[in-house]
């Protein structure tokens, strides 16, 4: 391992300012992504910036009858809060299906937010990897991509694929469905990003995951008040029972008024660089009646422009219908459900 | 940059010096003996480094000694009074819940983990009722809670009953 300093700074202020003025340098909250990037080289950085007490562990109550969540909240308390279990079960649902009992109680919401993709070729510094050397190219999309993206990597004017990682959060997927803002503090200033537009497309730069700037600091997430989110849930489809990332999960809230669909959100996990809202399936849903048919129309409208893998050691097609069927499945039984 | 640094392991305070790369798995076990907590996979994939790091069930081979300044440590080896063993240990032997013994002591930490989870009405992802406030653990929450701690001697049937013996009073 790369050698660095450790430091703790007195302020959340002083911790923005360190990182801000080197670009060597990187916050460290509960270390489970971090540290081990630090083991395999993937991260070399030069200082880290310890948040330990400088970012907020509450849940608060906000005025418009939402949820602050501090980024130092561990994904823990984060699914053991009442008022999370009660208004937005999807949300502790998914959390609870991410990692093992003892990583949620380590890892924060903020560091849950910035965790790095888990392509294994990401995660292996002898392989050509884009996203860690730019313009190295990619091992993946020749490769092994059972848990990589089948949206929103398509091929660029040349034909090319730069990136085809996803972003392994569960935390996000029903986070994005519910409309939650990310609280930023930088060195000019605060500002919010809904999280839908604060995680990247690859593009042709799948270095950067996020829009956040050096030195800016995740402050907190807010959820805003949204009766549909307290019928909602959240489905991950895995190689095995538990501990294990998605190959697709799908977070859905629906709100059903005599057979007619009134209010949906729909996000997907495993699929895509960022946590896939599926807006195009929520415009098919609203205003539809509550049957089979709708629920696979908006399946298929989200899934048109899925671009899946097809290489030699196995692609990833088998996303698509697996995909299909989740949400599908998903969405009848959230439906029958009484409220 | 070496740091001093404090810890409390198993009730007695021992301070060291620490390279900042030094984990915490490595700085009880390389630096102050303490061999309780195993090291298998190092990256947070098997569970066998578990302890209780302020009081929760934590995996310290992703912990960095220097972030954990001041911490108070309970490794498997410190979760007894004296001589008595901790009743989870009790029940691991009593159910026959190992083989090599290599997961064991992150087993146990993990296993005193959850029971104090369950006590404090967290629920799983196999809880029926996610605003119930108890939580009855039964073989299926257990074996989905404990699921953080892999065995490659594949001891689990003992260990859900061990867990479900302290948990519940008897096995269901
Ligand atoms: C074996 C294993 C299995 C896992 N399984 C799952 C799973 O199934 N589902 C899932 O969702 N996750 C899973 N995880 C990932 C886990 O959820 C993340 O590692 C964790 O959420 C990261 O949070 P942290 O606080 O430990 O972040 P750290 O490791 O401390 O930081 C991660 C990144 O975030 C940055 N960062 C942290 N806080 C802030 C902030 N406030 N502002 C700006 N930047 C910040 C850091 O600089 C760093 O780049 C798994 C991890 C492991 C090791
Ligand atoms: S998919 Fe992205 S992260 Fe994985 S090897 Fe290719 S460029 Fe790197
Ligand atoms: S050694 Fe820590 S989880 Fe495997
Ligand atoms: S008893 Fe051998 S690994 Fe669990």
């Amino acid at each position: 391992m790369k050698p660095f300093v450790h430091v703790r700074p007195d302020s959340a202020a002083d911790a923005i300012d360190a990182v801000a003025a080197d670009p060597d340098a990187v916050f460290l909250a509960g270390g489970t992504n971090l540290v081990d990037h630090l083991k395999l080289g993937v991260a070399t950085p030069g200082t880290l910036v310890d948040l330990r007490g400088l970012t907020s562990t509450a849940v608060e109550d906000l005025p418009d009858g939402g949820l602050r969540i501090g980024a130092g909240v561990r994904n823990s308390d984060l699914a053991g809060d009442p008022r999370v279990r009660r208004d937005y079960p999807g949300l502790a649902m998914a959390l609870l299906a991410g990692a093992s009992g003892q990583l949620r109680n380590q890892a924060t919401t903020g560091g849950n937010l910035l965790q790095r993709t888990r392509c294994a070729y990401f995660q292996d510094v002898t392989t050509p990897c884009n996203k860690r050397v730019p313009g190295q190219g990619c091992a993946a999309r020749d490769g092994w991509t059972r848990y990589h993206a089948i949206l929103g990597a398509a091929q660029d004017a040349a034909g090319l694929r730069h990136c085809v990682a996803t972003h392994p959060s569960d935390m996000a997927v029903p986070m994005v469905a519910f409309d939650a803002v990310v609280q930023l503090a930088g060195p000019d200033g605060d500002r919010a990003v809904p999280l839908g537009e604060f995680h990247r497309l690859p593009g042709d730069d799948p270095s950067r995951d996020t829009v956040l700037r050096q030195g800016e600091l995740v402050t907190a997430v807010d959820l805003p008040p949204l009766p549909v989110a307290a019928r909602s849930t959240y489905r991950k489809v895995r190689d095995r029972a538990s501990y294990a990332f998605a190959l697709v999960s799908v977070a859905a809230a629906v709100a059903v008024e005599d057979g007619t669909i009134t209010d949906a959100r729909v996000a997907f996990g495993g699929v895509a660089h960022r946590p896939w809202r599926a807006t195009r399936a929520e415009e098919v849903l609203r205003g539809a009646p509550a049957t089979e048919d709708t629920y696979r129309a908006a399946a298929d409208a989200e899934l048109a422009d899925a671009t899946p893998l097809d290489t030699e050691v196995g692609g990833n097609a088998f996303k698509v219908p697996l995909l299909r069927g989740t949400l599908t499945t998903t969405l009848r039984r959230l439906a029958e459900e009484r409220p | 940059m070496n740091a001093d640094i404090t810890l409390t392991v198993d009730g007695r305070e021992r301070s060291l010096t620490v390279d900042p790369r030094t984990t915490l798995l490595d700085a009880l076990r390389e630096h102050l003996g303490v061999t309780s907590p195993k090291k298998g996979c190092d990256h947070g994939q098997c569970g066998s480094c578990t302890v209780l790091l302020d009081g929760r069930r934590t995996l310290i081979c992703l912990a960095l000694a220097v972030a954990h300044d001041g911490a108070v440590v309970v490794t498997a080896d410190g979760l007894g009074r004296g001589d008595e063993l901790h009743p989870v240990a009790e029940a691991f032997l009593d159910a026959d819940a190992y083989q090599c013994g290599y997961c064991t002591p992150g087993q146990i930490c993990s296993a005193v983990g959850v029971l104090d989870e369950a006590a404090d009405g967290w629920p799983s992802a196999v809880t029926p009722d996610l605003a119930a406030d108890e939580v009855v653990l039964d073989r299926h929450e257990i074996a989905e809670r404990m699921s953080g701690n892999l065995c490659r001697c594949g001891a689990y049937a003992h260990i859900v009953d061990a867990v479900s013996a302290v948990g519940n009073g008897a096995v269901r």
